[in-house]
């Protein structure tokens, strides 16, 4: 049986170079599940669309009416202005921090390798690993004394925590895989190291910077934790905002907190699709082999 | 590290014995370890780290041991372990991550193994896969509760087929939260196995399959091996991603009782009871046991190849 698979694929392959997604039944199977996986994602995001837009949702396939008028209730209601500035603001400010202080730290750690580097590698490693809300909790209490807490700069700096980690462990590789020699031939050449950051680096790093920024930008609008503990009630973004009024579901409208959720939905997706052209995800951890896959 | 330094400096002290000399010296030896002005590059970002996370960690691990009441340092421990509903917590943190965990990575291997390589679409799907990440754990919950709800589409086809009478209580309890782990965490952890296996050059495959190994024993003996160190990585991330649940298990499950876990009192502890020493004893109880995980995982992967996963020439 074996010989004749392979056979059979053998010339299946000359015929067609490209790979066979279906056709066995491993690959039916397989095929199954991601659909299956696919139907109710859509089902759960499709609820949500659905019950923003309904007049009223008990007992039915689909709401007695239509109406946008939630949208507007929920705009007024929870301050979505307010709110979405503030995000904008808090992960702008985030992804600048980060950028600065992550880049030249992955710099040093991508070029030099020197006593005491896998510990500073640790130290970047560990927010990442240990749960937000377990450092979240104490950081909370350290801003608390000296009276950052629900401030702006207060919830900046806790997102900082991860964030620049995330920049240093995505440009290290990013900047190993540009050629040192690069930068020693314009030292040869009579540039100072100001220039040689300016007109030789700074244009070489500039899609990596962009990649990460776009990264981060993407993770601190949707990061819960470390803002929900952090924020006060001016400082709220968009997340902590959805999650206090789902909580407290009674109060508002059911509509109208899920017209809300959809205008979150909408942010982070136009967030993901500038991501994208940007960042390929598959592309995060290697760099894939298309051209020896066939 | 400095002093040794400069004991074995007097090489230099031959060609330059001046006190300049000396100190270019051993900059030179210091240089030669990697040591050098490039360094302070690295400055800015370290001390943002120390402010900002180590700081508050040991911060948090020293009020842990000054409990509001109570007179040894380690009452709040102590408290925590003997009030069975503190301690219930754990296990009920690990009830849930350890299955979210298992069925998200079991589930991405056969996927992504079937997917690598290229084919029209793939960017597509990815895309669609990167949605519910994104989304988070807010949004999720709050589709799931219409979505899974007595009411909700899923019970309401269930009864049109004919497969149920009366609606599955599928929220406010363990499974809701269940579910909403595998929606965000599922994609997760699809995609970095994705990444990791498009990173095994294929040629390796297809010399197992010249040297006459049938498909699984190509993927057991040669892709798996490989993928075992990205795996581990991924197992650590994944688990990271469950055990730290808060919103899901506040809002489509029942906090009061079956989801009940270690982020949900932490949270009381601090900002209802304003226990913060409280709060951070469970903090740092939790850092301990999801760095315990953690570190059982690397050990594993320590013992493993972790070398290159491109094929060599010849």
């Amino acid at each position: 049986m074996t010989t004749a698979t392979t056979r059979g694929s053998g010339l299946l392959s000359k015929a067609r170079p490209r790979k066979r997604l279906v056709g066995t039944p491993g690959g039916w199977l397989i095929w199954g599940v991601v659909i299956f996986f696919f139907v109710h994602l859509a089902g759960v995001i499709g609820s949500v669309v659905v019950n923003s837009f309904a007049t009223q949702w008990f007992d039915t396939w689909l709401p007695s009416g239509f109406t946008a008028r939630w949208y507007a209730e929920a705009w007024a209601e929870f301050d979505l202005f307010d709110v979405l500035f503030v995000t904008l603001e808090i992960a702008l400010a985030v992804v600048v921090a980060s950028v600065i202080l992550g880049v030249p730290a992955a710099y040093a750690l991508a070029r030099r390798s020197f006593p005491g580097k896998r510990l500073v590698m640790l130290l970047f490693l560990l927010p990442l690993l240990v749960p937000p809300i377990t450092y979240g909790i104490p950081l909370a209490t350290v801003l608390y004394r000296f009276n950052l807490a629900g401030s702006l700069p207060g919830v900046i700096l806790a997102n900082m925590v991860p964030s620049v980690p995330f920049v240093v462990l995505v440009m290290t590789p990013f900047i190993e895989q540009i050629d040192p020699n690069v930068e020693a031939a314009a030292r040869m050449c009579g540039a100072k190291t100001s220039k040689i950051f300016i007109r030789v680096l700074a244009p070489l790093l500039v899609p990596g910077i962009l990649a990460a920024s776009v990264l981060v930008l993407v993770r601190t609008v949707a990061m819960f934790e470390l803002t929900f503990l952090t924020a006060g009630p001016t400082t709220e973004t968009l997340v902590v905002a959805l999650y206090y009024s789902a909580f407290a579901a009674g109060i508002r409208a059911g509509q109208s907190i899920d017209a809300m959720a959809v205008i979150y939905m909408l942010t982070t997706l136009v967030l993901l699709i500038i991501a994208l052209r940007f960042v390929d995800p598959t592309q995060l951890v290697a760099r894939v082999k298309e051209q020896a896959a066939e | 590290m400095a002093t040794g330094v400069e004991r074995r400096a007097p090489g230099g002290a031959i060609k330059a014995p001046d006190q300049s000399g000396q100190k270019a010296a051993l900059r030179h030896r210091l240089a030669e370890r990697g040591v050098d002005r490039t360094l302070l590059l690295l400055v800015p970002g370290l001390a943002a780290m120390v402010a900002l996370f180590v700081y508050p960690f040991l911060y948090g691990l020293s009020i842990s041991f000054q409990p509001q009441e109570g007179v040894s340092a380690l009452a709040n421990y102590a408290e925590f372990f003997r009030d069975p509903f503190l301690r219930g917590t754990i296990g009920k943190t690990f009830w849930l991550a350890v299955p979210a965990t298992i069925i998200n990575v079991a589930a991405a291997i056969p996927i992504a193994y079937r997917m690598r390589g290229r084919y029209r679409g793939k960017r597509f799907l990815t895309i669609i896969l990167v949605v519910p990440m994104t989304l988070g754990t807010v949004l999720v919950a709050e589709g799931l509760l219409s979505y899974l709800g007595p009411n909700g589409w899923l019970n309401r086809s269930l009864t049109a087929v004919g497969l149920i009478d009366d609606p599955i209580r599928l929220v406010h309890n363990y499974w809701g939260v269940l579910i909403s782990l595998i929606i965000t965490g599922f994609p997760f952890a699809f995609l970095l196995i994705l990444s990791y296996i498009s990173g095994i050059d294929p040629t390796l495959e297809r010399a197992a399959a010249t040297l006459g190994a049938g498909p699984w024993d190509r993927f057991r003996r040669v892709t798996m091996p490989l993928l075992a160190p990205g795996l581990a990585i991924t197992v650590c991330l994944a688990f990271v991603l469950a055990f730290s649940v808060f919103p899901s298990a506040v809002l489509v499950g029942e906090p009061a009782g079956e989801t009940r876990v270690l982020s949900i009192v932490a949270y009381r502890a601090a900002f209802e009871e304003f226990d913060y020493s409280m709060a951070s004893t469970i903090a740092m109880i939790m850092a301990a046991l999801e760095l315990g995980v953690i570190a059982l995982v690397l050990g594993w992967r320590s013992r493993l190849y972790r070398g290159s996963t491109s094929g060599g020439k010849g």
